[in-house]
């Protein structure tokens, strides 16, 4: 079994399976004002500093939910509404075009039903957005802008956004920054205040922790309109009895990535590297996608000419060996990769791609095992989309 | 063997993908995505091609234990099978989508590309008996048989198909989807046509072809008697929905007899005019791989679920020919006659071809 797709999500680490049982074990609502409410809510607001200490944020910026798509729901959705109230002027939203979906179809719907006007910019080849196409946007349309949002680093090609400068952009105009730094936490240095965006996206299962808890990191002079409304929790901005044992766990695990960062991206970025020197000895053909340095340590993305990426996984599948094609709709029906096509990409490209990602569990056995797998997978997969006329 | 097996999220596949499994076969589960929007297609139970139908396979592919795939068919599904459809009632005929989609979609598009990626065969749900002799038969269940719509396939797809339920009864199968605790044991059965989402294939036809209002005419006395909104809407042997302006001058029922699209023209008549006792065809596909010397002396099915009637059956080239031994009424360009060898075994597929007139 060759597990090569940690972007998807990654084993939690044994420490913070101990931490999710131990607090799982004692009762407790954190609003509770009884002795087993101020002990589950004391555990809650260690975590918080804990998760700001290791991201550049103060405790009070940090505010828990139920994971990354929630996260980026409501920053997208939250701060356009908040600052179209304050200025009934400022009704576009701009994002790059490269976002996950849960940024893309918060951005989409905000276009459909709050008649936001939608600004996409535009990515170069290798899936980077420039600060000249934010600036471009920005010349013309910053006075009428609620929200930029630019992910960090792109969870299909790993291509690392320049978000500091992007972010600078952003400030000269006034408008606030909203970032998608969930692949990006634990695997490249990330820092809120140092970055200077106004929100910032993180979630717990893509680095050892939980599904189902995360945060969004947020300024403390950006408002934000509530999806959610209850009791008031998390300042008034995500209200939900709030998860004790998912959050000191997602706090463990964000402390402990984080910690380890640089040895981790050394040593899976090595592993990376052999990877796609040796996919493209075994395939010469191959093409391989997004920013050729910097770009995510774990993260391989290759387009395979004249194989279809389904049938390429279906066949991998088939000897043990796990990874993606990229995004995948509700019926399970793989689309051409919007991120691709964004790049450049013709269709045909962008349905033959496959991502390999690498995290902390990844040994050079996996390796092994792809390399071993994938010429004759490569080969029959391009049989199987060779046109044939049956009888 | 490594099997592919077709799971439309039915009682039928499911049970036919366990028995596969049963048979020591080496099993994955595949669901074929044919709609470009799911939601447009039958909802629940009715149909074959939504969300719903997709998530109740992969819950059988769970339950059995093998893995599952959803394969993207929506565009090969619309050309070979939607735009047909629609084409053939156009042309006056009146198509069996069922049959093409065996034809076009699962025993070629899908054959072809789980036999690429190294697969062995296609298992599917039909009810239909295909044996160790290669010969394909009815079902055991007369109400189920599915014989018919399998007719159109070459010997080369055959000997790469397995149909593991022609054996048994639908309720049979119901009882042994129940005991091996799969959840689609009480789905309701599918039929209509699944990308007709209403049902109303006369509307889904005038949103593709337009309203072109034409003439019906009575055969016997050439009069015009109603006036029609488009003639691709009609079937031979349809009395329903005729909306004729005055009665026959025998008081009788009048029956569509012909579609002529040339003139735009709707036929009716008495039922009488609607027998046949000649049938011609074309493309004959034989299943036992090579055509038959002389005339065929059979019987023959001229629509799905329709009347079996001997014949003698002559072919030349591309060309069938079948004289009836017996009137049937009803008889519909662009359907299939089929070819039955009476067996007590089980009646035997000789083949099939497309009825021209």
């Amino acid at each position: 079994m060759a597990y090569l797709d940690h972007a998807a999500t990654t084993p939690m680490l044994d420490e913070v399976l101990e931490a999710y049982v131990a607090t799982a074990r004692e009762v407790g609502n954190a609003s509770s004002l009884h002795a087993s409410g101020r002990r589950a809510r004391r555990r809650v607001e260690e975590s918080r500093e804990r998760v700001a200490a290791a991201l550049g944020a103060r405790p009070s910026e940090v505010i828990f939910t139920g994971g990354g798509t929630e996260s980026d729901n409501l920053a997208v959705k939250g701060i356009f509404w908040a600052r179209r109230d304050a200025d009934p002027r400022r009704d576009r939203v701009a994002s790059s075009a490269v976002e996950h979906h849960a940024v893309l179809d918060a951005v989409e719907w905000l276009g459909r039903h709050e008649d936001a006007e939608v600004g996409w910019l535009p990515v170069d080849g290798t899936g980077r957005l420039h600060p000249d196409a934010l600036r471009a946007e920005l010349a013309e349309h910053g006075d009428r802008t609620a929200l930029i949002t630019a992910m960090w680093a792109n969870n299909e090609v790993g291509t690392v956004q320049p978000i500091g400068e992007l972010a600078a952009v952003a400030a000269e105009y006034d408008v606030p920054f909203h970032t998608d730094a969930i692949q990006a936490v634990g695997q490249v240095p990330v820092d809120f205040a140092a970055s200077g965006v106004a929100a910032l996206t993180v979630t717990g299962h893509k680095l050892g922790g939980p599904v189902g808890v995360g945060a969004l990191v947020l300024a403390r002079d950006v408002a934000a309109v509530p999806l959610l409304h209850g009791g008031g929790q998390e300042r008034d901005v995500r209200s939900g009895t709030l998860d004790a044992a998912g959050i000191v766990a997602f706090a463990v695990a964000v402390e402990a990535t984080v910690k380890g960062q640089q040895e981790y991206a050394a040593r899976v970025a090595a592993l990376r590297d052999d990877l796609v020197r040796r996919v493209r000895q075994a395939v010469p053909e191959v093409v391989f996608n997004g920013d050729p340095t910097d770009r995510l340590p774990g993260n391989a993305h290759f387009s395979f000419p004249g194989c279809e990426g389904d049938a390429l996984l279906l066949l991998l599948d088939a000897q043990g060996i796990a990874c993606s094609t990229g995004s995948a709709c509700s019926a399970g029906v793989a689309q051409p990769s919007h991120v691709l096509l964004a790049m450049g990409a013709d269709d045909d490209r962008a349905r033959s791609s496959l991502r390999f990602s690498l995290g902390h569990t990844s040994t050079a056995e996996e390796v092994d095992a792809l390399i071993a797998a994938l010429p004759a997978a490569v080969d029959r997969a391009r049989r199987a989309a060779a046109p044939r006329t049956p009888r | 063997m490594r099997v592919l097996a077709a799971m439309s999220g039915g009682v039928d596949s499911a049970v036919a993908a366990a028995r596969a499994v049963e048979a020591g076969h080496d099993v994955t589960g595949v669901h074929l995505a044919l709609a470009r929007n799911p939601q447009t297609y039958r909802t629940g139970a009715r149909g074959c091609c939504t969300l719903e139908d997709s998530r109740d396979a992969r819950r059988a592919a769970d339950v059995l234990g093998i893995p599952f795939y959803v394969w993207d068919m929506a565009d090969r599904f619309h050309a070979d099978v939607v735009d047909d459809f629609v084409a053939e009632y156009a042309a006056g005929r009146t198509p069996n989508p069922c049959l093409r989609c065996n034809e076009k979609i699962k025993f070629a598009a899908v054959l072809d590309r789980a036999v690429a990626l190294g697969f062995d065969a296609v298992v599917t749900g039909h009810h239909a008996r295909l044996g160790p002799d290669g010969l394909l038969r009815r079902s055991v269940d007369e109400a189920k048989d599915q014989s018919y719509v399998l007719a159109v396939l070459t010997r080369q797809q055959l000997d790469r198909a397995i149909f593991p339920l022609g054996d048994s009864t639908k309720a049979q199968v119901r009882q042994e989807a129940a005991s091996r605790g799969l959840a689609v044991a009480d789905k309701p059965d599918s039929h209509d046509i699944c990308f007709i989402a209403d049902g109303d294939t006369r509307g889904f036809l005038a949103q593709r072809l337009g309203e072109t209002p034409g003439d019906v005419v009575d055969a016997t006395t050439g009069a015009v008697v109603g006036q029609h909104a488009g003639a691709y809407a009609y079937t031979v042997g349809q009395r329903r929905g005729l909306h004729l302006d005055r009665p026959a001058p025998d008081g009788r029922p009048r029956y569509v007899l012909s579609i002529t699209p040339k003139t735009n023209t709707v036929t009716v008549g008495p039922a009488e005019a609607l027998e046949v006792s000649e049938v011609n065809a074309t493309r004959p596909v034989w299943t036992g791989g090579s055509r038959p010397d002389g005339p065929i002396e059979c019987e023959v099915q001229l629509r799905a679920h329709g009347v079996v009637v001997p014949a003698a059956v002559t072919v030349d080239g591309d060309t069938l020919h079948a004289d009836l031994r017996r009137p049937v009424r009803g008889v519909a360009a662009g359907q299939a006659i089929v070819a039955y060898r009476p067996d007590p075994a089980g009646d035997v597929v000789l083949g099939s071809a497309t009825i021209t007139t």
